[in-house]
C-alpha cells in the first residue's frame, strides 16, 4: 500500500532546503505521494529511507509478465477487490494444456487449433494466450520433445509444468532468450528452482499446502534472488478456490502482505468434466486469478470465458461506446426502416441483436450520445431531435433509402413532434420501449 | 509465518424469505425453498457459514413457446406442450422452484384470459409440490389483469409474483399482500432505482420478508458486468445496513442467456463460436455462475444441462472443508 504524504514526510530530512524545488519538505512528500515527482529530486534522503520509499511505491500485486518472442501475458498490480471501486487492470491469461506422454500428434492437433483461435467480440479479436507442457513421463527428453513440438507450432508463452528441475532445465533450453514461467517450486525443490529461475530470469511458480507456508516458501525463494513469483495455494473446488483467492487478493490490497503480493495461477483443467472446467474458469476470472489453466480446448467454452473475461475487465467509469454511424442488418435495402439508438456499446448491442435475430432487413442508426442509454442520454439532453436529424443528415441517410421512414425507440415517443419539425420530408414512427419487442413491433407495424 | 485471515465484520444482515406454504403453513406445498440470510459476502464460510444454497428454478411457459430455442424445445420433448408435464419434468430435472411464465396469447392467438392463466397455475400445483414462481407476460396492464385472478385463486401459496416494476407494483402489491403471496421486484440494473422500487413498496405495507429483488442483468457478452457489479454493490449496501437493500436477488440468466444471438442462432455464426449446443449452455451457465458469485440468490434458468451444472457449482460453492491459514 502507498504510503501517506505524512508517512513520507517523516521518512524525508525536514530541513526544508529548497533543493528539491519544492517551498517545504511536506510539499515534497505530498507530490511524491501523488507520484508526481521521483525521490531522486532530493540529494539528502538516507538510504534507508530510500529503501522504504521504494518498497511502498511498489504494487501491492507483483505484475508479472510470461514472454516469448513477440509475445506476452501479464497479470498483478490489482488494486481492488471489486471492479465497482477503480475497475481491474490485467486480464487474466488463459492457458492450454498438453502433456508430454499424449502422442505427438494430439499434441500438434490442439496446439495448432487453439493457437490460431481468434474471436471477434465487440470489433476486438480475442485469443488464449498461451500453452501449459506439462510433464508426466517422469523423462526430460519427452519433456524437451513435447516443448518443441508446441514451439514450433505456436510463438505464444509457454507455462513449463513439472516438479523436477531437470525437466524444468530440459524444458528452458527450448526456449533459450523467453521468459517462461517455471512451475513450479514446493517445500521439497524450491532451492533448485529458485537458483534455474534466477540464472535463467524466468517466472517461479510456487506450490504449498496452505497459505502461512506459502508465504514462508516465497520469502525463501525471493531471498534467494527471485522476484517475479506466481502463486499456487491450492483449492481445486470452488468454496476452498473462492476463499483462498479473496483471502489472497484482501491481504493484498488491505493488508499489504508481500508474502503473498502475487498473482494466482488456477487449474481448472484438473476438473476433468469439460463442462465443470468452464464453471471453475469463469470463477477465476471474477475471483481474481491472474493465470488460468485449462484442459480442453473448444470454441464453444472458449468464446464465452474471453468475452466473460473482457466483460469483467471493463472499465466501469468508461463503458465500451459503438463509433455512431450507419450500420446495416440483415442486408437492408432503400425501402428498409431506419431505426435509432445511442452508441452506449449495451444498448447498440441489444438492439442489433435483437433486428439481427429477427432476420428484417433494417438501417440501424447509431447516434452519438456519449455512450449513455436511451433514457439515460435523453435525460441528460444528448438525446434529442436535433442530435438524431443531425446524424441523419450527417450520415447521409437518405441517400441510402428510398422510403424516408424512421423509428424513435419508444422511451422517447416525446420527441416524436419535434423531429417531424427538424425532418419534414420523413415519416417518423414510434418503436417498442424495449429491444425485445422490436422483431415483433417490425414485423407487424412496418 | 502466522497469518492474520482477514474477516470482514459487516453490521447488516440480508433478509430470509421463504418461498411457498406447505398445508401447515396455509398452502398446498410439500416443501418450501428458504432463501436470504447472509451475514457477509457470498460463500465465504471462513467468516460465516453461508446459510442457504442459491435456489435454481426451472422456467417452463403455459404453452408451447414460438419464440424459443429450438435448443430448449428438443431438451423438454412433448413436455412442452403441456404444463403439467412440463413442471414435472421441470421437477425430474432437478429444480428446486418452477417458475411458470404466462404468455401474453393463448395458443389459439387469443389474448390469455385470467380465466386460463387461474387453471394453468392450478394445474402446475397440482404437479409438483415445489413452491411456483407465476410471472406475467410482461406488460403492465396484462400482468396485473392475469395475477390478480391467480393471486386470488391461489390465497396463501406464497406465490412469488413477478414482475412488479416502477410502472405498475401496486396493483400486484396489493394482491400479493391481500392473498398471501410474495413478489418479484424488478429494476434496471440501478442500485438506486432497486431502492427505491423497494422504499415504494414497503410504504404500501407490504412485509418486506415477502420480497425477492430482482436487479435484472444482461447475459454474458451484454452487459453482464453491469448486472454483477448492480448486484455486487447492492449486497454490500445490504451488508452495512441499508435495510431497504436487505432482500434475497432473484435474477433470470436463462431469459437473457436464450435471448442472445450465440443461444439462439445455429447457421450463418463464425466458427470460431464452436458447437450450438455446448455454446448456449456455457452461455447461460456460466451467466448464471457469475451473477451467483456476486450474490445471486435465486437464479431461473432453461435447459436442464445448465440446471444440473449450476447446481454442481452450488454444492460445490456451499462446502466449506477447508483451512485457510
Amino acid at each position: 500500500m502507498a504510503l501517506t504524504g505524512i508517512q513520507i514526510y517523516k521518512l524525508l530530512p525536514q530541513t526544508n532546503c529548497k533543493e528539491c524545488g519544492y517551498p517545504t519538505c511536506l510539499a515534497f512528500a505530498m507530490k511524491l505521494a501523488a507520484k508526481q515527482v521521483e525521490l531522486s529530486a532530493c540529494p539528502y534522503v538516507t538510504p534507508e529511507a530510500k529503501t522504504q520509499l521504494a518498497e511502498s511505491a511498489a504494487p501491492p500485486i507483483r505484475l508479472v509478465a510470461i514472454k516469448s518472442d513477440g509475445y506476452e501475458a501479464k497479470a498483478g498490480n490489482e488494486v481492488v477487490l471489486f471492479r465497482h471501486d477503480k475497475t481491474f487492470y490485467n486480464k487474466p491469461g488463459l492457458f492450454i494444456r498438453v502433456y508430454d506422454n499424449q502422442p505427438l500428434d494430439a499434441i500438434k492437433a490442439t496446439v495448432t487449433e487453439a493457437n490460431a483461435y481468434a474471436v471477434n467480440y465487440v470489433g476486438m479479436d480475442l485469443t488464449v494466450d498461451g500453452f501449459v507442457v506439462a510433464s508426466m513421463a517422469g523423462d526430460p527428453n519427452a519433456f524437451t520433445t513435447a516443448v518443441q513440438t508446441v514451439r514450433a507450432i505456436s510463438k505464444r508463452p509457454i507455462i513449463l509444468m513439472s516438479r523436477d528441475v531437470n525437466n524444468a532445465k530440459a524444458g528452458l533450453n527450448v526456449l533459450k532468450g523467453e521468459t517462461p514461467l517455471i512451475y513450479g517450486a514446493d517445500a521439497r525443490n524450491w532451492e533448485a528452482f529458485a537458483d534455474l529461475a534466477k540464472e535463467n530470469k524466468t517466472a517461479l511458480g510456487v506450490v504449498a499446502g496452505s497459505l502461512a507456508e506459502l508465504a514462508d516458501l516465497n520469502d525463501k525463494i525471493k531471498a534467494r534472488g527471485v522476484e517475479d513469483l506466481v502463486i499456487d495455494p491450492g483449492g481445486r473446488d470452488l468454496g476452498s478456490g473462492l476463499a483462498l483467492g479473496t483471502t489472497i487478493r484482501r491481504l493484498a490490497i488491505k493488508k499489504n502482505f508481500r508474502a503473498l503480493g502475487f498473482p494466482v495461477i488456477t487449474f481448472p483443467g484438473d476438473i476433468g468434466d469439460p463442462g465443470m472446467e468452464s464453471v471453475h474458469a469463469a470463477q477465476a476470472i471474477t475471483k481474481y486469478a491472474g493465470f488460468i489453466v485449462l484442459d480442453h480446448f473448444n470454441p464453444a467454452t472458449i468464446y464465452p470465458l474471453l468475452v466473460l473475461r473482457q466483460n469483467i475487465y471493463t472499465d466501469p467509469q468508461k463503458p465500451i461506446q459503438v463509433q455512431p454511424g450507419i450500420y446495416e442488418i440483415n442486408a437492408p435495402k432503400p425501402e428498409s426502416p431506419v431505426l435509432v439508438t445511442t452508441n452506449f456499446s449495451i444498448t447498440y448491442f441489444s438492439v442489433a441483436n435483437e433486428v439481427e435475430g429477427s432476420g428484417l432487413p433494417a438501417w440501424l442508426l447509431v447516434t452519438d450520445a456519449e455512450g449513455m442509454s436511451v433514457l439515460t442520454a435523453w435525460a441528460a439532453g444528448k438525446f434529442d431531435a436535433e442530435r438524431i436529424a443531425k446524424a441523419i443528415k450527417g450520415f447521409n441517410v437518405a441517400d441510402k433509402v428510398s422510403r424516408k421512414r424512421v423509428v424513435l425507440p419508444g422511451h422517447v415517443a416525446v420527441l416524436s413532434g419535434e423531429l417531424e419539425g427538424e425532418l419534414p420530408d420523413w415519416e417518423v414512427r414510434v418503436g417498442p420501449r424495449e429491444a425485445v419487442d422490436l422483431p415483433a413491433f417490425m414485423k407487424q407495424a412496418l | 509465518m502466522p497469518i492474520d485471515i482477514p474477516k470482514d465484520n459487516w453490521p447488516g444482515t440480508v433478509r430470509t424469505v421463504t418461498l411457498g406454504a406447505t398445508a401447515s403453513e396455509g398452502g398446498t406445498r410439500t416443501s418450501t425453498v428458504v432463501v436470504g440470510g447472509e451475514k457477509n459476502l457470498p460463500f465465504l464460510h471462513f467468516e460465516s457459514k453461508a446459510p442457504h444454497r442459491t435456489a435454481v428454478a426451472i422456467e417452463i411457459k403455459d404453452h408451447r413457446p414460438d419464440d424459443w430455442s429450438t435448443l430448449l424445445l428438443d431438451a423438454w420433448g412433448e413436455a412442452v406442450n403441456d404444463p403439467i408435464q412440463w413442471a414435472k419434468a421441470a421437477e425430474a430435472a432437478g429444480a428446486d422452484l418452477i417458475q411458470l411464465s404466462l404468455s401474453q396469447t393463448a395458443i389459439d392467438g387469443n389474448p390469455t384470459t385470467p380465466e386460463a392463466a387461474v387453471k394453468d397455475v392450478k394445474d402446475v400445483l397440482g404437479a409438483t409440490g415445489l413452491p411456483l414462481l407465476v410471472f406475467g407476460p410482461g406488460q403492465a396492464e396484462v400482468d396485473n389483469n392475469l395475477l390478480v385472478a391467480v393471486a386470488e385463486a391461489t390465497k396463501g401459496e406464497r406465490l412469488v409474483l413477478g414482475i412488479a416494476e416502477d410502472k405498475n407494483y401496486r396493483t400486484i402489491i396489493a394482491t400479493a399482500m391481500a392473498n398471501g403471496h410474495l413478489v418479484n421486484a424488478r429494476s434496471p440494473m440501478d442500485v438506486n432505482l432497486a431502492k427505491q422500487l423497494n422504499i415504494l413498496i414497503s410504504d404500501m405495507g407490504m412485509p418486506l420478508d415477502r420480497v425477492l429483488m430482482d436487479p435484472t442483468t444482461g447475459a454474458l457478452g451484454y452487459g453482464i458486468e453491469y448486472g454483477f457489479s448492480a448486484m455486487e454493490r447492492l449486497r454490500q449496501a445490504a451488508l452495512q445496513g441499508d435495510a431497504m437493500t436487505q432482500l434475497p436477488i432473484l435474477v433470470t440468466p436463462g431469459y437473457e442467456a436464450w435471448k442472445t444471438k450465440e443461444a439462439k442462432v445455429e447457421a450463418g455464426v463464425p466458427a470460431s463460436w464452436g458447437d450450438w449446443l455446448e455454446r448456449s449452455i456455457n452461455w447461460e451457465t456460466l451467466t448464471a455462475v457469475t451473477l451467483i458469485e456476486a450474490g445471486a440468490d435465486v437464479v431461473v434458468l432453461r435447459h436442464p444441462e445448465s440446471v444440473r451444472r449450476v447446481k454442481l457449482a452450488i454444492t460445490d460453492l456451499m462446502a466449506a472443508e477447508y483451512t485457510l491459514a
